[in-house]
Parts: structure tokens; sequence; C-alpha cells
């Protein structure tokens, strides 16, 4: 049945197929994750990959790309059988990964990274003049306006993944596969993205995308290959396909409700109260008032100041001005110790690198963060495995072994078993930092339904997302930053993506100011 | 992801674990084999005595060790400050002989001088390093030098050498026994004990571990990361304290040579034991095992012909060497990689 899908598609397309996997079958040790998988990459064609956390999306390009090896099965290039033994012999056909997890060298520059192994010489020197040339002229095609000689670790993430796709572009990728580039891209950001991965396009290079976001695949993919649980479940023309038919496809069932019932009007007291807050150089004067039981949304663009604002709220970066009450007294608060102590929880973006140990098991990362109640002087682990049983439990945590390290759980997981590490401390506020990013679909609605619970307890949430349908499925109010500024706090029917854009781009409400990021 | 991939790839690592744990036991007990062979009187009482004795030394600074390494820092000034402490417990102890007569109260404030000392010695390579956000490497680097010429300058060049008197009263710390057991055993079992409690059974041990896998994360987590990384710095001269407690009455002196290359020593019996050098998992047991395996070698080759005693260095770097390789774990499987 497949087959004739393809076939039919194949009719369809004058394109030809570049790179093809036939009956890609993968097991580690025991544990099958492929079953017979086939797909087929064709010049001048964005080919989708979808499927939910777990899937076999990764291992699947991973095969494509040389850095796994099928179990059995067989990779064609134009239709003539080829091995890649490692990833530099798939590179030397021009079958190009960006991983997922950006892969740079974080000391060296931009321009250093992208000619990586690869430097440009003249005679036994580097030729660095012609390098810096060489990347400029990467990055202004990506639009990207950053200097080659910038290191690493001063970009931010969206310009890392832009490096990246400028280092694939300096290999001359006849075959690039983009495993989930757009989960760290802002919206701007994405449309460029989406312009060279077009440009590309036209210029004959195949495409695989990977992501978990419907509307993308939309927009970018010309077909689109479901896999699910390891096996192949469709391939179609985009075209034909709506985005619940996708999302069918993919979860095996319908999702009857992404986000939970909000009844209007359960909101209380006002339980956190932020007056005049400024950080230097990059929150000026920001004032909200977060009431029991309600989802306050912070919508901006990355850099609008609203990790920054959320951070010196809880006493991890230093407050130039302001107040904060709870309950309509003021506390003090210097640090997160202090933060805990006035029941407001945070639960970073950056789950891997500031919210949990990888190398270590659930139970020391469940606990860490209310240590205290395990036990001042001697750690009662038994206590400890009580709250680890009842979290798996409450979150539905689903690891195969409860010793393995959470570095190796999938991003559903490892979210999940942040949100039971940030609710051990049984906060009143949950300031939640893009909660869903790089997360399949039925993980996300699970994670919105929690949130859903937290608030019916009377628990506040402040959302931080740039997601807009999950900002504007979940808040009651939503906040718009713009430069530092709340520009804006919209309300009822003003919860509108055109509403929220005009305030984020300071077209509307207070004035931003220009600030130093 | 590929959950199923990396859920086998833990339950392999997972075996490795279980290795790495026994490994450093497996390496001593081994070495006491060959010993046995070597020589009968490898396993004589005095001689086996002699070792734990002498491994009590580098032991306790090990334990030390330990949390700092474990909580991502490393200390390089131990062996100077094990000889500035020395130093000034000397000099402190003879001039107290005039006025207290050479009695235990004279002993109890040398030991008080020795605590308060390296105490303070640690909570300074704490602080520069956290508040002053330097290297542990570098900041200790410098104590290194700034304790050993500290001592060399008491010692004006010369030895320090305790009141003859007084080593007669100090004399059992070192010499003494309770139960047949020498008393620098059992202040090392007592350390190795206390470590093993405060590491892996107290929120301070798990902040510790917590901190050297990523301080980041632990920031995150409400953790005070000075305060605890000072205080890991803090135990660790706590531990040399102890140390040089018992080794005073040893030798009866100190000169610019007293503790030398300690530093390197404790780090090796810390890394032997199964430690990360780069932080996040730290084993107690593992260190006092790497300790008495260290002396345990230099012990073998002086009663073997076999090997030159000067070449003790060299075959002390080859384990260290050898057990981290093993240790390491991916090396039977880096031809999938």
């Amino acid at each position: 049945m497949t087959d004739a899908a393809v076939h039919a598609v194949n009719a369809d397309l004058r394109a030809q197929t570049r790179l093809s996997g036939r009956q890609i079958c993968k097991s580690f040790g025991s544990a099958q994750v492929l079953f017979d998988v086939s797909i087929d990459l064709k010049a001048g064609e964005v080919h989708a990959l979808l499927g939910e956390n777990g899937a076999g999306k990764s291992t699947l390009v991973k095969i494509l790309s040389g850095y796994h090896q099928p179990t059995s099965g067989a990779l064609l290039l134009d239709d003539a059988p080829v091995e890649f033994h490692d990833s530099e012999v798939a590179e030397s056909h021009g079958v190009i990964l960006i991983h997922q997890e950006l892969n740079l060298a974080e000391q060296l520059t931009v321009e250093e990274n992208i000619f990586l192994g690869r430097e440009i010489k003249r005679g036994w020197f580097l030729d660095k003049t012609t390098m810096r040339l060489e990347a400029k002229k990467l990055l202004d095609q990506l639009q990207c306006d950053v200097d080659p000689r910038t290191r690493i670790r001063d970009l931010s993430v969206s310009d890392r993944q832009m490096v990246e796709i400028a280092k694939a572009l300096s290999k001359k990728a006849e075959i690039l596969i983009l495993d989930e580039p757009t989960a760290v891209l802002t919206g701007r950001e994405v449309d460029i993205l989406f312009d060279q991965i077009k440009r590309l396009r036209d210029q004959g290079v195949a495409i695989l995308y990977i992501s978990h976001k419907l509307d993308e695949i939309k927009a970018i993919a010309d077909r689109v290959t479901v896999l699910r649980d390891g096996r192949h479940i469709t391939t179609e023309p985009v075209a034909g396909l709506e985005k619940d038919d996708m999302a069918r496809l993919m979860v095996g069932r319908d999702i009857k409700q992404m986000f939970p019932d909000r009844a209007p009007g359960h909101a209380g007291d006002i339980a956190l109260s932020v007056r005049n807050l400024s950080v230097d150089g990059q929150v000026r004067d920001a004032s909200f008032d977060l009431r029991r039981g309600e989802v306050l949304g912070f919508a901006g663009i990355v850099g609008a100041g609203r990790t920054a604002l959320m951070e010196a709220i809880i006493g991890l970066r230093e407050r130039s001005a302001g107040t904060i009450e709870r309950n309509g007294a003021p506390v003090t608060i210097k640090d997160l110790q202090d933060a805990k102590n006035c029941g407001i929880a945070y639960l970073t973006k950056d789950r891997k690198g500031s919210g949990l140990l990888l190398n270590m098991d659930m139970r020391p990362n469940l606990t860490l963060l209310a240590l205290e109640k395990f036990g001042r002087v001697i750690i009662d682990r038994k206590a400890e495995e009580a709250a680890l049983e009842a979290a798996i439990e409450a979150f539905d945590i689903r690891a195969a072994d409860r010793k393995s390290k959470v570095g190796d759980f999938s991003g559903g997981n490892q979210q999940k078993l942040l949100l039971a590490k940030v609710m051990e401390t049984d906060p009143e506020i949950v300031i939640i930092d893009e909660p869903t990013r790089g997360i399949d679909i039925g993980t996300k609605s699970q994670i919105y339904h929690f949130i859903g619970d937290l608030t019916n307890r009377g628990k506040s949430v402040i959302l931080l997302s740039s997601e807009m349908p999950e900002m504007l499925g979940l808040s009651d109010r939503i906040a718009v930053m713009a430069a530092g500024r709340i520009t804006g706090i919209l309300e009822g029917n003003d919860r509108n993506e055109h509403e929220i854009m005009r305030h984020a781009t300071g077209i509307s409400g207070k004035q931003g100011v220009s600030v130093h990021e | 992801m590929n959950s199923l991939e990396r859920t086998e790839a833990s339950s392999s690592s997972r075996f490795q674990i279980d290795f790495k744990a026994l490994g450093p036991f497996l390496a001593l007990v081994a070495l006491f084999v060959l010993g046995a062979a070597i020589n009968d009187a490898f396993l004589s009482g005095g001689n086996l005595a002699n070792i734990f004795t002498r491994a009590a030394f580098i032991g306790i600074i090990a334990v030390g060790a330990t949390f700092v390494i474990t909580a991502g820092g490393i200390d390089l000034s131990v062996g100077s400050m094990a000889a500035f402490i020395s130093g000034a417990m000397i000099v402190v102890m003879n001039t107290l002989v005039a006025t207290l007569g050479a009695g235990i109260e004279t002993v109890l404030i040398g030991v008080l001088l020795s605590v308060v000392l390296g105490v303070a010695a640690g909570a300074v390579n704490g602080l520069v390093s956290t508040k002053g956000k330097i290297e542990a490497f570098i900041v200790t680097l410098g104590t290194m030098g700034i304790y050993r010429s500290l001592v060399t300058y008491m010692a004006d060049g010369g030895t320090l050498s305790l009141d003859f008197e007084m080593r007669g009263v100090y004399r059992p710390v070192y010499y003494g026994d309770v139960l047949g057991i020498p008393v620098p055993v059992i202040v090392f079992f007592a350390v190795a004990v206390a470590g093993y409690v405060l590491l892996n059974m107290t929120p301070f041990g798990r902040k510790c571990f917590a901190i050297g896998s990523n301080e980041q994360v632990a920031r995150y987590s409400a953790i005070h990361v000075d305060r605890v990384k000072t205080l890991t710095y803090v135990i660790q001269g706590l531990c040399v304290s102890l140390a040089t407690i018992i080794y005073v009455p040893r030798l009866g002196s100190a000169s610019s040579s007293t503790g030398v290359l300690w530093e390197l020593e404790a780090i090796a019996a810390v890394i032997i034991g199964g430690t990360m050098l780069k932080g996040g998992y730290g084993r107690i047991w593992g260190t006092v095992v790497g300790a008495i395996m260290l002396t345990t070698i230099g012990n073998i080759l002086n009663l073997t012909d076999a090997i030159s005693n000067y070449l003790n260095g060299a075959v002390q770097g080859l384990i260290i060497i050898v057990a981290v390789f093993l240790q390491r774990g991916d090396w039977r499987r880096k031809k999938s990689k």
C-alpha cells in the first residue's frame, strides 16, 4: 500500500531520486528501532519526516548520513548501491546532516567553525583572509549579520543554528538533512531559514526536514513521510494533508483535546505583584500582577527581555530597581532559595544546560531543588524513592530503566522530569519558560494538561513561549514585551496573534527603549 | 528520539559501573597476591601495618581531595600546605615549651593551631577561586608557591626541628596503637568513614555531585554553589591538617622539601579510585584503595630486586594511566563508534 503511494507520487514528480533507503532495519542489541523503512529523497524537493519522540526519525537520518549502519536494508545513491561507513564518507557524497544538538566548537570563531577540518590553506599556512571572506559571503546569503570573527560562545542559539547551516552550505550539500532546525529559532529567523531551504531546493538540493511542527511542514515540505514506533506509516504529498491528518498519522489516534478547558473568570486574588522592575540593559520598568489560578503568558521576540525579567524575579539576575509583592506583602528575593521560600518556582527553557544533571539518574535530579525536604542531615533514600515513584506516576514519565541516565531520555520525558523536579518544592507560582521545546505533539498535550491542573488547584502560572498556539491556547492574559518593556497586557478578545505581533514589534503599546543585549 | 538505542547503550554502561566499582579493589588484591608471591615478609603483620600507616598520610589528604574533585575543583596546594602547617606547629610548640613545658597542653595547642591553619588555608583557596572567579588550578598553583616559600622562610632555608622533649610526648600519635592497630590507621579509617557519610548520604555531598556535574544546573536548583565549593576546600584543608598532626611526630621536623609532590599522589589516589577528574562523580572507598595501592607499589619494590626502587615513580605512573584507561569503559566498544 505504501509502495503504491510512493510510486503514485513518483509519477507525479519529474524529480530525480538522489538518495534512497530500502527496507532499512536497525536494531541496537535486542531492541529493534526501525522496521523495513523505505524513503526516497529527490532533487529539488523538501521531504518532511514526521513522528513522535522515539518513532525512529533520528535513527533513520543517522543511517542516511553515515552515523549509523543499518542492520539490514540498503542505501542507494542515484540508484546505485552505496555504503556510508561513517559520516565523512556520506559528506564526501554531499549528504550532510545538521544535528538537533548543534556541533560547534564554542571557543572557536564562526569562520574557524565553518571551515573546521577543511581549512583553506596557502602553502603550509592558513589562508585566513579567504576563509573570512567566504564565511562572510555564506552568512550574508543567510541574512545573518554575525561577524565571522565572533566566538561561538558569544552567539545566541539561533545565530549558532545559522552558523551550522552556513557550514553545511560551505560543504556543497547536495542532500541536506535538517534535524529539527527551528527548535531554537524565532519567527523571523524561521522565515529566513525557509527562504534558504527554498533557494537550495530550487538549486536542486534534496532536503530532508525533520520537525514536530505541523505548521512548518505545511509551509515548507512537498512530501511527508510519517514514522510511528519505527515503522513507515505513509509517504504522501503534503498538499493533500491537513494538520489534523498529520497529527493523527503520527500519534496513531485522535488527539481529542490539545489544550485544557479554561473556565472563564476563575482567577482569584493577586498572588504576585511586580512593580517597576528593571535589569540593567535588559528590562526597563516592568510591572504586572499575577492572579491565583491564572495563566499569564509572556510573548515577545527573542531578546525582548522575557527570560531576563523572570530570572530577575527569582533572584538569578541582579535587579537595578523594582519591588515584588506576594499576596500583598513585600518580599525580598535575593537568590533562588528566597524565591523557593516565597513559593515561586522556575522551569528553565534550557533543560539540558540548566535543568537536569544529564549524567545522573532520575532520583537525584528529582530531589535536587527540594533536597532539604528529604533530610537536613542525612538524605532519606526511601523518601526519595517514594517521591520518584509518585512523580513517575503523576507526570507519566516513561523510562525503560530507572537507573539509566536522564541524558539518555527523550526530550519529552526530560521535560516531564524537570516539571516534577520543580513541583517537588510545592510552589504556588510556577514560571515556565518554553515548556514544549523539541517535544512531540502527544507529550505536548500532556504538559498542557498538567499546566491546566495546576491552575485548577489554585496555583498561578507564568508562561513564556515562542509558540503562538500554545500561548493562545493556555493563557488567560498575555503580556507582550518588546525591547525590555512590557508593551501591553492583552485580555479577552485582544488575545490574538495580530495584537501580539503589533505589541511585540512595538507598533502598539508603550514605546520600547533601545537596550543592549 | 532514539530512546531504545539509548536504553541499550545505558544498560551496557551499568555493567561498566559495576566493573568500575570493583576495579580498584581487584587491582589491590592482585597487588597483594603479587607482593606475597615475591616475598614472604610482605604479608607479615609488621609490613602490613607499615603499608597502612604510610598510606594514612596520602589517604587522609586524598579523602579531602575527593570532595574538591567531585565538586569540579582541584587543589594543588596540599603538599605545600602540609609543609607550612608542620613548620608553624613546630615553631609554636618549641616556643611554648619555655612557658607551658613539654606537656600534653603544648601538643593540644599545636593540634589546634594545625586545624585553624588548615581550615584557613582551605578557605583562602575556596574563597579566592569562587569569589574571585579564578580557576582553582591557578589559585592553588599560586598558594602552592606561597605556602611552600612560607615554610622555607620560617626555617630560614634550613630545617625546623621539634624540641627533643616534645618528641617524646608527641610520639604516640604516630607510633602508638590501639588494640594493635596503629593510631594513623585508626584516624585514616575514621576520616574515610566520615568522608563516606558526608559525600554519599548528606545533602552537602549530593550538592558536590551536582556542582561537579553541571554548575549551571546546580545554580538553577537553588544550591549556593560558591558556598559549597568553598566548603570542599575547607574540608581539604582540614584533612591536610589531620595528616600533618600525624606526620609531625614521625619525622619531628619540617623543611622546604616536606610534602613535595603530595598533591600529585593525593590526586592520583583519587583518580585510581574511580573519581572523575572533571567532577560529578566521586568515591571515597575508591580513594582509600587508591592510596593503599600507591603505598603498596613502593613497598613491593622495596621487597624485590627485580625492579629498582628508583623506578617507583614510573610504576606508579603506569598504574595510574592503566587504571584510568580501564575505568573509561568505552575501550571495548570503540570499534562500533
